[in-house]
């Protein structure tokens, strides 16, 4: 992520290869959003450019799948303020398949 | 996604959904030699499926759910070479429901009259409609809005709508099936209303409620709408108008009456098959034997098949989308077990054979003939 004449930030989003054929086949996705920039404003815009993505990680309710993490560097927004989770400048944003299922 | 379906017209094509994605067996219309074709969908639940052969077209129909990123509903019209997952979503809740599709149970095209119709079961308990083939759906409002809704408990399964029942001549009449709610039917296409008269509950205070049944699965010919037959959790049951009334069917002859699926011939009217479990607690097959029970006089008297079945340690047990009869005469017969068996017979059950092993477990079996 990057300043961008302070009028927007930058975001790299990286996705999971499961979800790549969604996005057009790539492996991060790059969106500019006004600051502050949260996780739930990430997914709205990630869900806005490429819809398949987007209800693979929300259901139509807006919830987000039980096996579905995002991480903002090292950390799961689970454990910070989930959706609400500010995503710092310079800070790496990852979506995951938890390891859980059967 | 890749593969493909190696077959052509007038071949029987047998859609095998697993816990693990979806498998294909086909073969001629002499059911002798078969081939294997999949997975697609590998590592998702695949609930229900449809081959829809109306409109002189070979539509696959598939409802798969990833444990991860959720459920979804894919078509291919190339036999499974590619799938086309519309945008926007094709089976979702409107945003004033609150609610969200968790599996899609049941794809149920619609008689020859209608052939644009698709229905779709899905769990929470609703029913979607398509008209264009199954590219996009709408929720049944009635049905979501009916009084009895907030006391429909979920059985086992979940709280799903699994069988849909369409009128053969493309009428308004529509029946459903929702465990543990009951059999719901609508005689007007707008008006829905608990249809479970004679259905014994052991498990709720009344011995005949209203609704609250936990019916597994309910099937019909399409050559007698009227005639239902319908596995209940406790007891098979025939209704003759469509589910105004019900009556006890094989608990003289079948040795047990628990069990999931019930198919109805599709060209002899009053021959149905059933697989019966041992019992609610212990639901496997009854003394470790696969056995198919067939009756030919509407469920008065029922015969056991098993000529070919496993007889000896078949611990087994078939879900209620587990069993499947194709349209040829006599009926070739389709079995898929929770062990990942697939078990055909050509002959309307007289003989079987195994036409697969070790898959994963197996959800849902259904078949159709290639046009």
């Amino acid at each position: 992520m990057r300043q961008d004449g302070g009028a927007s930030l930058k975001v790299v989003v990286r996705l999971a290869s499961a979800l790549r054929p969604h996005a057009g086949g790539a492996p991060a996705v790059d969106l500019d959003l006004p600051p502050p920039v949260t996780v739930g404003a990430v997914i709205d815009a990630l869900a806005a450019a490429h819809p398949a993505v987007g209800r693979r990680l929300r259901d139509e309710a807006g919830a987000m799948r039980r096996h579905v993490n995002v991480f903002v560097g090292a950390d799961n927004a689970r454990d910070l303020d989930d959706l609400r989770t500010v995503v710092p400048e310079g800070a790496d944003v990852a979506v995951l398949p938890a390891v859980s299922g059967g | 996604m890749t593969g493909q379906i190696d077959a052509t017209a007038g071949d029987v094509v047998v859609l095998v959904g697993t816990t693990k994605g979806l498998f294909a067996l086909t073969a001629g219309p002499d059911r002798a030699r078969w081939a294997q074709a999949g997975p697609w969908f590998r590592g998702e639940e695949i609930y229900a499926a449809a081959l829809d052969t109306r409109h002189a077209r070979n539509r696959l129909l598939v409802g798969a759910t990833s444990s991860h990123w959720g459920p979804s509903v894919y078509r291919s019209d190339d036999l499974g070479a590619t799938w086309v997952e519309p945008e926007p979503e094709t089976l979702g809740f409107p945003d004033h429901t609150g609610a969200a599709v968790a599996h899609v149970w049941q794809l149920q095209p619609a008689g020859e009259g209608q052939p644009d119709v698709v229905y779709a079961g899905v769990e929470p308990a609703a029913l979607f409609r398509s008209d264009d083939g199954g590219v996009s759906f709408r929720l049944d409002e009635t049905l979501w809005n009916h009084e009895h809704r907030r006391q429909w408990q979920p059985g086992g399964g979940g709280l799903c709508l699994h069988t849909v029942i369409p009128d053969p001549d493309g009428g308004p009449r529509l029946g459903v099936a929702i465990s543990a709610a009951g059999f719901y039917r609508t005689l007007d296409g707008t008006t829905w209303e608990a249809a479970n008269a004679g259905i014994r509950a052991p498990f709720l205070p009344e011995p005949t409620p209203e609704f609250g049944q936990c019916v597994h699965k309910v099937d019909r010919h399409p050559s007698e709408p009227d005639t239902l037959f319908l596995q209940h959790h406790w007891g098979v049951y025939r209704s003759d108008d469509f589910g105004g009334q019900w009556r006890e069917i094989g608990a003289d002859d079948l040795p047990s009456t628990f069990g999931f699926p019930v198919v109805a011939d599709p060209n002899h009217p009053g021959t149905a098959y059933v697989l019966p479990l041992t019992s609610d607690e212990f639901r496997c097959t009854p003394d470790a034997r696969l056995r198919v029970y067939r009756t030919t006089d509407g469920g008065d008297t029922w015969q056991a098949l098993e000529q070919g079945l496993p007889q000896e340690n078949a611990w087994l047990t078939v879900l209620r989308d587990g069993f499947a009869a194709d349209a040829f005469d006599p009926a070739g017969l389709y079995v898929g077990t929770r062990t990942g068996d697939v078990f055909a017979s050509p002959d309307a059950g007289a003989s079987w054979r195994e036409l697969a092993r070790h898959l994963p477990p197996v959800l849902c079996v259904k078949t159709a003939v290639l046009r």
